[in-house]
Order: C-alpha cells, then sequence, then structure tokens
C-alpha cells in the first residue's frame, strides 16, 4: 500500500532496463517498496536489473518480458503481474528510444517505430494498467515523458513528437482517473546522463538518473501532476514555449 | 442490505486515499450483517465509524467499507449501576448529550467527542485519565462482534490474560482495529459525575525536565492530565510546556448561582468556528506555528488553581473548529504518537530535537503518562506518551519519522495504530511483541482473512486471502528469484 508520503511497497516497472527506471526501483527500494516486478525486453538487462534491486533489499523480484509494441500482450501481462504481484501501488512507465532523428527523417517506417515504441505502445500499456488500478482502488501511475514533448523542436522532432503525444495521454488518462483512487505523475526530465545519452554533448539543464529518482520521491509526497529535473526547467519551459518559431527552429539538438 | 456506493475514503488526515464499496449498516438486521461480514465479495471488509482514525485503519481499497454509524442505538442504562448498554455506531458526542444532564459521564474521552463507541473501542482509546483509569476496555463490560464466522457476545474475563477463547477474542478485539469483526454493540461502566465541570490546575513549566518531574510526581492527586509542548522550542527551552490537570468538579465547587441541578449538569458544546473548505498547504508553518506556540505559553498562567471548565473546553477544544483538519491543506497530515517506558525520556528529548531541526511545525504536540497495558494490539503501556501534529507533504519528513521508529522500538516502546499512516511493516512485531498471539487469536475467528484493510495491507496484520494462482505464462515468459 502506499503510505501518508505515498511511498510505495510493490512495484511494477514496464522498461525496467532504463537507467532511470533503475534509479528509481533502488530508490523506492530504499524507503518501503520490497515487491519489485521488472519487465522488459532485454532478458539479461533484466536480470542484471533485478539483482541490484534485491541487493538494494527487495524481498520478491520477478522479471516478465514485454515488448512495447506488442500491445495485443499488453493486458494478458498486466493482468498476470497483478494478479500474483498484486496489489501493486505504483507502476513506472519507462519504455523509450531516442531514435536517430538524421535516419529517421529519411526512413519512415524507422520514424514509426520510434513513435510506435514511444507513445502507441505505452499508452495501450498505460490503459491497461489504469483498468487494475481502477479495480485495486489505488495506486500510482509514474510515467517518464520529457521535456522534449513540452515544445516539439527542429532538431528531434520525431522522438519529442512521440513524448508529446505520451505525455498529453498521460495527462488525460490521469483527468480520467479523478476519483478513482489511482493518479498519474507525469516526470519531464531534461536531458539525462546515462546510456541512451551516450556520446551525445549534454544540453542545458542535464541531470542524471539518480536526480530524476529522487524527484519522482519527492513529487510522490508532494501529491505532484507534474515533474520537472531539474525543477528549473519548468520556468524555463514556460517561457521558451512563446519563443517565435523561426528562432525556435534553430534550437540545436 | 442498505444501498452501496463507491466512494473515495482517507482518513482524518486526508493522506492516502482509496476506493471502495461503503454499505451502510442502518436498516440491515443482524444476520444481513452476518451475511455481509462472513462473504464481502473481493477485497475484503472493514467497519468505519466516523473516520477520526488518522491514517488508512477504516479504508479497503478495493474492496467493502462497512459503514457503521447506523448502528447507533441507545439499548439499555442501569440509573443505578450506571451500566449502558449501547450500539457500535453511536458517538461520544451523543453519549454527553443524553447522559450527562443525568450525571453519567464517559468514562474515557480522547481529544474529539466525534468518534464512534465502536471506533473507540477497536482503537482502544485513551484518554487523559490513562495514568489513573487505564484505556477503554478497562471500563468495557462485554461487546456483540459480527465476525466472519458468527456472532459472538464476548466478556473480558479476569482480564488480558485470561486464557478462554471469549476473552481472548474480546482483547484482540479491544485495540484490533477492527479487524477481528464488526462491533455492533458493547456494555460499559459509565462514571458517576456531579456536574458537567472540571475543576483545573493549569502550571507552566519552562523545559522537558521540570515537566516531567512535576508530571510523575503530581499526577496521582488529579483523574486528568496533559502537557501541551511547545514543539518549536530549543536549546535550553526544550519541552516547555503548559500542564493543566483536573478532576470532576464537585457540586459545592461551582459557583452558587450555577448549582441547580439542570445547570450544574448542562452539556451544550457548540461548534462555532467552521475551517474554509480550500485552505492551501502551507498555512501552518514554522512561522504561524511559532507565533501561536509563544502566544499559548504566554497567555497561560504560571500556576492558577481551582479554575471550573465546561467538560468540553478541556477535553475537546479542537472540536470547537469544524473540519480542522483541513487547515493543513490539500496533502493533508499526520500525527505521530508513541509511547516509551519510563527511563526513555531521552527519546522525547530525540522527537522534539528531530522534528523542530526537519522544520515541520507541529501544531498540536502533547504528552501525558500511561498507565498499565491492556489487550495484544491495544496502545497504551507504563510509560510517556508524546503527539506531534505534522504535514504530510514533506518528504523530509519521512527518514525523519523513520529514523524516529527505531529509537522508539529500541526503547521498548511503539506507535499508535490509530494514528499511523506510515509505519513500515519491519517495526510492527518489536513495537507489538504480542502481534503473533494477536493473529492466532482474530485468525481463528477470520480463518478466510476476509477482514481486511489498507492499513492490515501495508502493515502486514492480516495474511492475505491466497490469490487464484496466476494463469499459465502461454505468450510470455516470466520467472521469480528470491
Amino acid at each position: 500500500m502506499n503510505d501518508a508520503f505515498s511511498l510505495p511497497q510493490s512495484v511494477l516497472v514496464l522498461g525496467g532496463t532504463s537507467d532511470i527506471a533503475r534509479a528509481t526501483v533502488r530508490a523506492l527500494v530504499a524507503r518501503r517498496a520490497r515487491t519489485v516486478v521488472l519487465a522488459g525486453r532485454d532478458r539479461r538487462g533484466l536480470e542484471a536489473a533485478a539483482a541490484e534491486a534485491g541487493a538494494a533489499g527487495a524481498d520478491r523480484v520477478a522479471v516478465e518480458r514485454f515488448e512495447a509494441t506488442e500491445v495485443e500482450r499488453h493486458c494478458e501481462l498486466v493482468q498476470r503481474v497483478f494478479t500474483a504481484h498484486g496489489p501493486i501501488d505504483l507502476v513506472l512507465m519507462a519504455v523509450g528510444v531516442l531514435g536517430d532523428q538524421a535516419r529517421d527523417e529519411s526512413d519512415p517506417e524507422a520514424a514509426a517505430r520510434v513513435i510506435t515504441t514511444n507513445f502507441t505502445g505505452p499508452a495501450a500499456a498505460l490503459l491497461a494498467v489504469a483498468g487494475q488500478l481502477r479495480a485495486q482502488g489505488q495506486g500510482t501511475l509514474v510515467v517518464l515523458s520529457s521535456v522534449a514533448g513540452e515544445r516539439v523542436r527542429r532538431a528531434n522532432f520525431v522522438y519529442g513528437a512521440s513524448k508529446a503525444g505520451l505525455d498529453g495521454f498521460s495527462q488525460g488518462l490521469g483527468d480520467s482517473l479523478a476519483g478513482s483512487g489511482a493518479r498519474v505523475m507525469v516526470v519531464r526530465p531534461g536531458f539525462v546522463r546515462g546510456r541512451m545519452t551516450a556520446g551525445r554533448q549534454p544540453a542545458p539543464f542535464a541531470t542524471t538518473p539518480d536526480a530524476v529518482a529522487e524527484a519522482i520521491v519527492e513529487g510522490l509526497a508532494r501529491g505532484a501532476e507534474t515533474v520537472w529535473v531539474p525543477g528549473g526547467l519548468r520556468a524555463f519551459m514556460a517561457l521558451s514555449r512563446h519563443l517565435p518559431r523561426a528562432l525556435w527552429r534553430k534550437v540545436p539538438g | 442490505m442498505g444501498s452501496s456506493r463507491h466512494q473515495l475514503l482517507t482518513g482524518w488526515g486526508r493522506t492516502s486515499p482509496s476506493r471502495a464499496r461503503v454499505v451502510p449498516a442502518s436498516g440491515m438486521g443482524r444476520d444481513s450483517l452476518a451475511a455481509l461480514v462472513s462473504r464481502p465479495g473481493t477485497g475484503g471488509v472493514i467497519p468505519r465509524g466516523l473516520g477520526r482514525s488518522y491514517g488508512d485503519a477504516a479504508q479497503c481499497a478495493g474492496g467493502t467499507v462497512l459503514d457503521a454509524t447506523g448502528l447507533d442505538h441507545l439499548g439499555s442504562f442501569d440509573p443505578q449501576t450506571g451500566l449502558l448498554t449501547v450500539g457500535a455506531g453511536a458517538s461520544l458526542d451523543t453519549l454527553m448529550r443524553t447522559f450527562l444532564p443525568r450525571g453519567w459521564f464517559v468514562p474515557v474521552t480522547p481529544g474529539t467527542r466525534q468518534v464512534s463507541v465502536g471506533g473507540a473501542i477497536a482503537a482502544d482509546i485513551h484518554g487523559k485519565n490513562h495514568h489513573g483509569d487505564g484505556s477503554l476496555s478497562a471500563h468495557l463490560r462485554s461487546l456483540t462482534l459480527a465476525t466472519p464466522t458468527g456472532i459472538r457476545v464476548l466478556r473480558p474475563g479476569s482480564g488480558p490474560e485470561d486464557p478462554s477463547e471469549d476473552a481472548r477474542l474480546f482483547w484482540a478485539t479491544a485495540g484490533g482495529m477492527g479487524l477481528t469483526g464488526v462491533i455492533l454493540e458493547a456494555t460499559m461502566q459509565m462514571l458517576a459525575v456531579e456536574t458537567a465541570s472540571i475543576c483545573v490546575d493549569t502550571e507552566r513549566l519552562p523545559d522537558l525536565d521540570s515537566l516531567l518531574a512535576a508530571m510523575a510526581s503530581g499526577d496521582e492527586r488529579y483523574r486528568y492530565s496533559v502537557a501541551w509542548v511547545d514543539s518549536l522550542a530549543r536549546g535550553r527551552h526544550l519541552g516547555r510546556a503548559v500542564l493543566t490537570r483536573g478532576n470532576h468538579a464537585r457540586l459545592g465547587q461551582l459557583p452558587p448561582a450555577r448549582r441547580r441541578p439542570g445547570e450544574a449538569l448542562a452539556f451544550a458544546p457548540a461548534t462555532r468556528l467552521e475551517a474554509p473548505p480550500l485552505a492551501p498547504g502551507g498555512l501552518l508553518n514554522r512561522v504561524t506555528v511559532g507565533a501561536f506556540n509563544e502566544a499559548w505559553f504566554r497567555r497561560a498562567p504560571r500556576s492558577r488553581e481551582g479554575q471550573i471548565q465546561p467538560v468540553a473546553a478541556f477535553f475537546h477544544p479542537l472540536d470547537g473548529v469544524g473540519g480542522w483538519n483541513r487547515l493543513y491543506g490539500p496533502r493533508g497530515f499526520l500525527q505521530y504518537q508513541f509511547v516509551v517506558p519510563f527511563g526513555a525520556e531521552d527519546v522525547l528529548r530525540l522527537a522534539l530535537e528531530r522534528c523542530s531541526r526537519s522544520g515541520a511545525a507541529s501544531f498540536l504536540t502533547v504528552l501525558k503518562r500511561f498507565g498499565p497495558e491492556a489487550g495484544p494490539l491495544s496502545f497504551p503501556m507504563p510509560g510517556w506518551t508524546l503527539a506531534l501534529d505534522l504535514p504530510a507533504g514533506r518528504p523530509s519528513l519521512a527518514p525523519v519519522l523513520d529514523s524516529l521508529d527505531e529509537a522508539v522500538a529500541g526503547a521498548g516502546g511503539r506507535v499508535y495504530l490509530a494514528k499511523d499512516s506510515r509505519l513500515s511493516p519491519d517495526l510492527v512485531g518489536a513495537m507489538y511483541p504480542r502481534l503473533a498471539r494477536w493473529r492466532s487469536v482474530r485468525d481463528q475467528a477470520d480463518p478466510e482473512g476476509v477482514m481486511q484493510s489498507d492499513m492490515a495491507r501495508r502493515l502486514g496484520l492480516v495474511s492475505p486471502p491466497r490469490p487464484a494462482p496466476p494463469p499459465p505464462p502461454l505468450l510470455t515468459e516470466g520467472r521469480s528469484q528470491g
């Protein structure tokens, strides 16, 4: 169950091998989480993340195969996890790929794969999870969005648009859950140093997986609906949102 | 069966909301109540009274919450002995309004009258008279309990150690947080009084040591004793307090004009103020609480004896502000109340220091001395109990309270489950060493584990009903470890 600080005792992660997911699991296990289910497509990565959660103090750790694009399998997987390990107090949606903007612009199929992985697949999974949380009468859905989805930029619009879709979908889903006992918290990190961004030049407001994890824990206690990491991005984006397009399209990647 | 509806519920602290099917008990016969308790459907069932427990004790996410406030019949009252039989849904407020004018007071009252008899028993409430009179269970003669295995009439026998099955279930129910079944009715011994007033002595104490010394040496002269502590005072002022103690006023202690029977026993408290429905968070902060504390401390007399106060003013000052829990804003608040045995006074100091340093301003900080212990899950034990009100939307507070839990458990103390909304399940067993015994008695009355609550799940009090085995993994592979 979630306690007065919204700290969960059981956690399901979709996209369990991501750096942010692993840091968040470590942070939650350091508090109250004892049951951790990690779902993802990289079996060996999941095993490593599971071992890490166990070492951090989780009593029950399970791994599940989850491929975001296989939307027809989401309901069955989510139901099975909730039946075997429920109640699940917190579900973290951490699926996402950055894609390769230059290639994706000239390869429509590759672009579609990015969008399916980041938006269509997660959206279907979020609906499956929301149904379980409704029946359960409580629970938190934490969705990893991105500052890139707040206002889509020329330099990474395939990725940015997919996150914009997920972000908007999650907000609407959160509103639909009002009064159900379940809620959605959307997390918008800036540039996060890690595997996903290896080899790229850090952008301003760069942050780390551990900082995102701590911001999530803090946002839970505050009852936040949106969490920016770092927090300064909120004000920065409030201004950037109104930059003229002629300037905005020149913001580099 | 009454009409059920789905509803989002929280405790008085307004944290951790969860949704459940709420079934009103009003109009349900005993048979349908017994049927509901034995077969509540998915998610289990928990009774709920007036919702004054602070945390998640009277919530049952995804299950059924039985609204017991309809079980409010006043059964029989014997004006010779003061024995009262009353429905579990009746409030202490109703009991006072009905019986105080007739010269009888409730044996134990907490800081609010707005609690149900059933909730009061399930939390085994204590009052300012615990040092002499014990908790509510000490004043119960019998209770009627609808368990999942049938309706039982239980008596306390020779006390918490009585080995008979009925007595064991009685003592598992008093303090059992509703998890042994639904209390339908109770018979309690009321207290004969001559007036509806308390004769109060007030003292101001400059620090914790002088406060503890004053309480240890003087409490025996008073039925009621409690200290309000300035939670923000630090250094040499740490623990400065206003100690108020009193006894029921005798008729002769009232001013002559108020000695007529109708007037001496008159009880007419009113809610004078209503907290705004949408108070912003942060209203109660270091500055406002600090200013209040300073004023409260200064306003109290250095020493005053024999002040005559109406019972409502003495016991329930917060009942004068309707919905005061909203003052903490939308994120709600929690109350941290613990007891440590005599000799572990260091933990009191530690709690005051840590909370003051964390910047969390406790609006209401109360210290009192406890007397004897009761049933296995009952909170009080001989020692000191300190209660702090703290805002919940402050993440930095969580580790502070976790470390206090360790200190409290290490000293042989415990936190109060009726106030709890955040304790770790790892420490419940250390704090309540008779937990295993309680569980075995509970499990006998409810072998399938249908009595459930959010608190029971959070603290692992009741083993969950066995989930149906998951379907075999047809499409995906799964693996469990550890």
